[in-house]
Formats: C-alpha cells, sequence, structure tokens
C-alpha cells in the first residue's frame, strides 16, 4: 500500500481552499501555492511512475479490506497506465501554473483562477487513480464543473457562449455515464471495476451489456471529443485563457475521456469484435474529418482545436486495432505495439499541443489578436515563442527527430502488421495533410510580412510564459527517447502489459 | 417493469426538451429532467419488494432490506446535480446581462 497515492487528490484539494480562505490575505499566495503543490505532485507522480513498473499498487481509503474476496472499500489503483496519465497531467498543470503567472494579468481575480485550476488538477488526478465506477463520475463531475467556470472565465459573449454549449452536452455526457454505471451496478451488484470484471468473466447477457458499452462509450466520447460528439470542442477549447486551453487540449479530454474508454474496455468489459471495430471506426473518423475541418481555419485557437480531435483520432485508432486483435486471439504482439503506438502518442500529443496552445497565448498577449490574416513577421521580434512554435509544429506533422514522428511511424507499422492497410495509409496521409496546415500557421503568423501595413510593435512575453514554452519545447524533444526499445520497456511496456493482459488487472486487485 | 418504462420515458421527455427547446432557462429545466429520471433509475435499482431500510436487526435474521448503496449514490449525484444546475443558471443570467435574450438562434457569435 503506498501511502503517497491519496496525496493526489488531497494536496490540491487543500490548495484550493486554501487559496480561496488565504489568497485575499496574502500577496502571491495563490500563485506560488498552486505551482509548488503542482511541482510536488510532478515529483512523486515521476517517483511512482519510475517504482511502479508493472505492479499494480492499491490504496483502500480508509482502510476497508476485502470481505470474502469482494471488495468493499474505495480504492485507488496506481498502475503502469495510470502512472503515465499521471505524470502528463501534473506536468502540464505545473506547466501552466507558471504560465498563468503573467498571463493572468489580462483577467482579475487570480484567486479564483488559480483555485478552480487545482480543483480541475484534483479531480483529473482523481479519475486517473480512481478503481471503481461511481468514484471516476464523482472526480469527473468535479473537474467537469470547474472546466466550465474556467473556460468563461473571460466572462465576454464568446465565452459565455461556449461554455454554455459545452455545459449542455457535457451534462448529457455525465447522465449517460451515471446511467451506464448504474445499468453495471443493476447486473453486477458492485461498482469495483476488478469486482465487476470477475463477476462478469463468469458469464454476461451479450445484449444488455452491448447496450451498457455503447451508452459508456457514448458519454465518454462525448467528453473526449470523439468526432460525432465533437461539436463542443473548438468553441469552448478556443475560447478559454491560454493556460487553460492547453489542460483541456493537453490533459483533460485525455485524462476524463480517452483514459477512461481505454481503462473500461479492455479491463473491464470481456473485449468483443463488434466494440473494437465501432471504436477503430470512430478513431479514424475523427482522426480524418477533424484534420479536414481544420484546415479551413484562421483562428489559431480554433485550428489547433480541430487538430487535437484529429489527433485524438490516432490514439483512439491505434487502441482499436489492439481490440481488434486482441478480441480475434491472435498475434499479441502487434496489439502490444499498437497499443504502445497509442499511449506513446496520448503523451506526445500532451506536450505538442499544449506548447503550441501556450504559443498562441503569448501571440494573443503580444498582439492581441488570435487571427491568422492580422499577423506576420513575428519571428523578427518573438525569437523564442517563434523557435518553440517551430519546435511544436514539426513534432505535430510527425517530422524526425521530434517525438510525433515516432509514435505516428509505430502506428502505422502496427497497422501494417496488423494488416489493416488502408487506415495505414490514411494515417500517414493525415500526417501530411497536418504538415500542410501547420506550414500555413507558421508562415502566416511569423513569417511573409506585408510590406504594406504599418510594423506591428509586438514584443517577447514575460519570463514566466517563456520559461514554460522552453521547457515543453526541450520535452517534445526528449520524449523522442521513448522510441528506444530500453527506454520503451521501462515506461510503455508495464503499461501495455496491464491492458493487454486480459485478467491481470483484476486478478492483481482482487487477489484471486 | 412498466415503472422502468416509465423512468425511460422520463428522460427521452428531457432529451426531447434539450433538443427542441429554444429558451436557455427551459433548456435547464429539461436538462434537470434527464437528470431525476436517472436519480429515480438508480433508487428503483436499490429498491427490493417488501424491503425495510437497512438498519441490521439481530433479532430477525430474515428481514429483508433495500439495498443501500444506490441510495448513498443518489445522494452524491443529486449534490453534484445541484452544482452543475447552479452553475448553468449563473452562465445563463450572464449570458442574458450580455446578449438581452434567452433565445438561443439570437446567441451566435461563435461559427465554424
Amino acid at each position: 500500500m503506498n501511502p503517497l497515492i491519496p496525496l493526489f487528490v488531497a494536496l490540491p484539494l487543500a490548495g484550493a481552499f486554501l487559496i480561496m480562505i488565504l489568497g485575499r490575505l496574502i500577496r502571491h499566495f495563490d500563485k506560488v501555492v498552486a505551482s509548488l503543490i503542482l511541482l510536488f505532485l510532478l515529483v512523486i507522480s515521476l517517483i511512482s511512475l519510475f517504482r511502479t513498473g508493472g505492479s499494480v499498487d492499491v490504496y483502500k481509503v480508509g482502510g476497508w479490506e476485502a470481505v470474502n474476496r469482494i471488495p468493499i472499500g474505495i480504492y485507488m489503483v496506481l498502475d503502469g497506465f495510470s502512472a503515465i496519465v499521471l505524470c502528463i497531467v501534473n506536468l502540464i498543470g505545473f506547466l501552466s501554473a507558471v504560465y498563468s503567472f503573467s498571463y493572468i494579468s489580462r483577467y482579475t481575480s487570480g484567486n479564483f483562477f488559480y483555485a478552480l485550476f487545482c480543483l480541475m488538477v484534483a479531480g483529473m488526478n482523481g479519475v486517473v487513480l480512481s478503481g471503481d465506477l461511481f468514484n471516476i463520475f464523482v472526480f469527473l463531475e468535479i473537474s467537469a464543473i470547474s472546466s466550465y467556470a474556467l473556460v468563461a472565465f473571460g466572462v465576454g459573449k464568446d465565452e459565455l457562449e461556449a461554455t454554455f454549449k459545452y455545459q449542455v452536452l457535457g451534462a448529457v455526457a455525465s447522465f449517460l455515464i451515471l446511467f451506464g454505471i448504474g445499468l453495471i451496478y443493476w447486473k453486477t451488484r458492485t461498482l469495483n471495476i476488478a469486482d465487476v470484471r470477475m463477476v462478469l468473466s463468469s458469464g454476461y447477457d451479450r445484449s444488455f451489456y452491448l447496450l451498457v458499452q455503447i451508452i459508456l462509450l457514448s458519454g465518454f466520447g462525448l467528453k473526449a471529443a470523439i468526432i460525432p460528439f465533437h461539436a463542443w470542442l473548438p468553441d469552448a477549447h478556443s475560447s478559454a485563457p491560454s493556460p487553460i486551453s492547453a489542460m483541456l487540449s493537453g490533459v483533460l479530454i485525455k485524462a476524463i475521456g480517452i483514459y477512461v474508454i481505454i481503462r473500461l474496455f479492455f479491463n473491464m468489459f470481456a473485449i468483443s469484435e463488434g466494440m473494437a471495430v465501432l471504436i477503430t471506426t470512430l478513431g479514424t473518423l475523427s482522426m480524418f474529418v477533424g484534420v479536414f475541418l481544420a484546415v479551413g481555419q484562421w483562428d489559431i485557437k480554433r485550428l489547433l482545436a480541430y487538430h487535437s480531435i484529429s489527433q485524438m483520432g490516432y490514439v483512439v485508432l491505434s487502441a482499436g486495432i489492439g481490440m481488434i486483435l486482441i478480441a480475434r486471439g491472435i498475434r499479441y504482439e502487434v496489439a502490444a505495439l499498437a497499443i504502445a503506438g497509442g499511449i506513446f502518442h496520448l503523451i506526445n500529443h500532451a506536450a505538442f499541443k499544449s506548447l503550441l496552445f501556450l504559443n498562441a497565448g503569448a501571440i494573443e498577449y503580444a498582439t492581441g489578436t488570435r487571427d491568422l490574416k492580422e499577423m506576420g513577421g513575428l519571428a523578427k521580434s518573438m525569437p523564442a515563442t517563434s523557435a518553440t512554435s517551430f519546435v511544436a509544429s514539426l513534432s505535430i506533422s510527425g517530422i524526425p527527430p521530434f517525438n510525433g514522428f515516432f509514435s505516428k511511424l509505430i502506428i502505422i507499422v502496427a497497422a501494417v502488421m496488423a494488416r489493416f492497410y488502408l487506415l495505414a495509409a490514411l494515417a500517414a496521409l493525415v500526417s501530411i495533410i497536418t504538415l500542410a496546415s501547420f506550414m500555413k500557421f507558421q508562415r502566416y503568423a511569423f513569417y511573409d510580412q506585408d510590406p504594406d501595413r504599418k510594423k506591428t510593435r509586438a514584443r517577447e512575453v514575460p519570463f514566466p510564459m517563456l520559461f514554460s514554452m522552453i521547457i515543453l519545447g526541450v520535452i517534445c524533444l526528449l520524449l523522442s527517447l521513448l522510441a528506444f526499445p530500453e527506454v520503451r520497456e521501462l515506461i510503455l511496456t508495464p503499461a501495455t502489459d496491464i491492458l493487454t493482459d486480459p485478467s491481470k488487472y483484476s486478478s492483481q486487485i482482487t487477489g484471486a | 417493469m412498466t415503472v422502468y418504462y416509465l423512468c425511460f420515458i422520463l428522460f427521452l421527455t428531457g432529451l426531447y426538451g434539450v433538443i427542441t427547446r429554444r429558451n436557455l432557462v427551459k433548456i435547464a429545466i429539461s436538462l434537470s429532467i434527464m437528470e431525476f429520471s436517472i436519480f429515480l433509475l438508480l433508487a428503483l435499482i436499490g429498491y427490493t419488494d417488501g424491503g425495510v431500510a437497512p438498519i441490521v436487526d439481530p433479532s430477525d435474521p430474515l428481514r429483508t432490506y433495500v439495498d443501500p448503496l444506490p441510495q448513498a449514490m443518489v445522494l452524491t449525484a443529486i449534490v453534484i446535480g445541484l452544482a452543475t444546475t447552479a452553475m448553468l443558471m449563473a452562465v445563463i443570467i450572464r449570458i442574458y446581462r450580455k446578449y438581452g435574450t434567452f433565445d438561443i438562434r439570437e446567441i451566435n457569435s461563435l461559427r465554424g
């Protein structure tokens, strides 16, 4: 039992309340406390990432032990996969908090901002660590409600409209999720994910669980903005303050959407080929349609938001390929490769998409516009922003030696080895269109100055913003190391093992 | 079984309201209807015919009790629902101050 696990939820929650009480009295209390808490959580999540390995670490809240092998307490589970997602959440959280030091001067009441920020991180950490279905719902609502408030933080016309759409669709998603959880409890009389798996392994009603799976897939799909459910994402992600866009696009849709889908469909339900094909189709659709919606955009943040949908498609697609192979019971090593590629791309996307949103925030901070047509020639006046956004653009379009290249390569190789040639070709095509779209972004924002227009008086942004962007740029390069077999075995293999082995997760937790 | 179908019909009523209503406040009310239909379903899942409140009476071991866990879930979910509804109403009031209308057709500054 690892005593550090509950700190991931308790510390940011405590931080949020302390900031609300003491933030008015002490100057800079909010900034210092929020970033110190996130830095500490980042350190312990990195330690647990390296220490967890293939083991499954369970913390029973309140010390309630299982009775007759039936778990009755609240379980918090730390395994290879959740450790990776925890690292991403706290890393991007820390860097966004540092970035907000200067960015927040655009708005009033920084106290509320940091308190909501801490609540959102607490909710995401809770979803990732939770070992039972109802707690996933509770933590998901904590992070969702604080993200609704954060999207509306500017209280302008656009922000309010975006947050209204986001809230209505988010509420429908939450009801679907609660409905699905209720149906599961009805049949199995348990909420613990591992225990549900045990109950299902002794036979289940196929058509009933098909309904449950589809309800849960639509609920979490709405949260993750997979294509037929994506309508809220471009509005919400482009209207939010930039550090919050980085959090929403970089980690929120992964932690409360993709992570839970992968966890539930691999570790709780028995994998059926029909659902696997459905998930692969949804992933391909998001990947393909998302990039075409992005091409025509002139608002930088809206362009980046559509690319998030497309890049998440890669992750869902590779998880789907893994599911199909496992359902057919053939070629587990290819399934493991596909899933490893998906998780690798999930990590990479967190790094480069957060960096791009922070760049967009820096451009908006310096020039006051988000429209690509009104920019130009920023490369001279903002060298650091220009350089980091160049790194991120090359990463997202999959140019070696940046991280995006290796994860896309692994996904395409896995698709070819699984004989899904069409999917491999589509993935390569989408990558090329992404490159074109980001060349447009680079050209209009940083180069190509219109000689007729008067010189823009943009200056480089303050140090805290530069710090976050440069660190993320370095991380984009360093993550390429995950492609090497030694590093991959240390970090990605434990996560893929827990997902590909159908009963490892449940048997380690229930001890059966 | 009828009562489960009634629950589902209530859910669909709420969904119909969310899709067809044009007034922001009515959309919020429809969302609440959907929410309460799910709370009802959860309470029904815990119901046992002839069951009493689950306070164990050692002198009568054969007594049937209702399942307390869905009730705890409903209480938690009601609190969460209160938070979402309050947040939604706050946003609606802010929208009314900015746009001067509750009509969703006139709130369309975001496109594309």
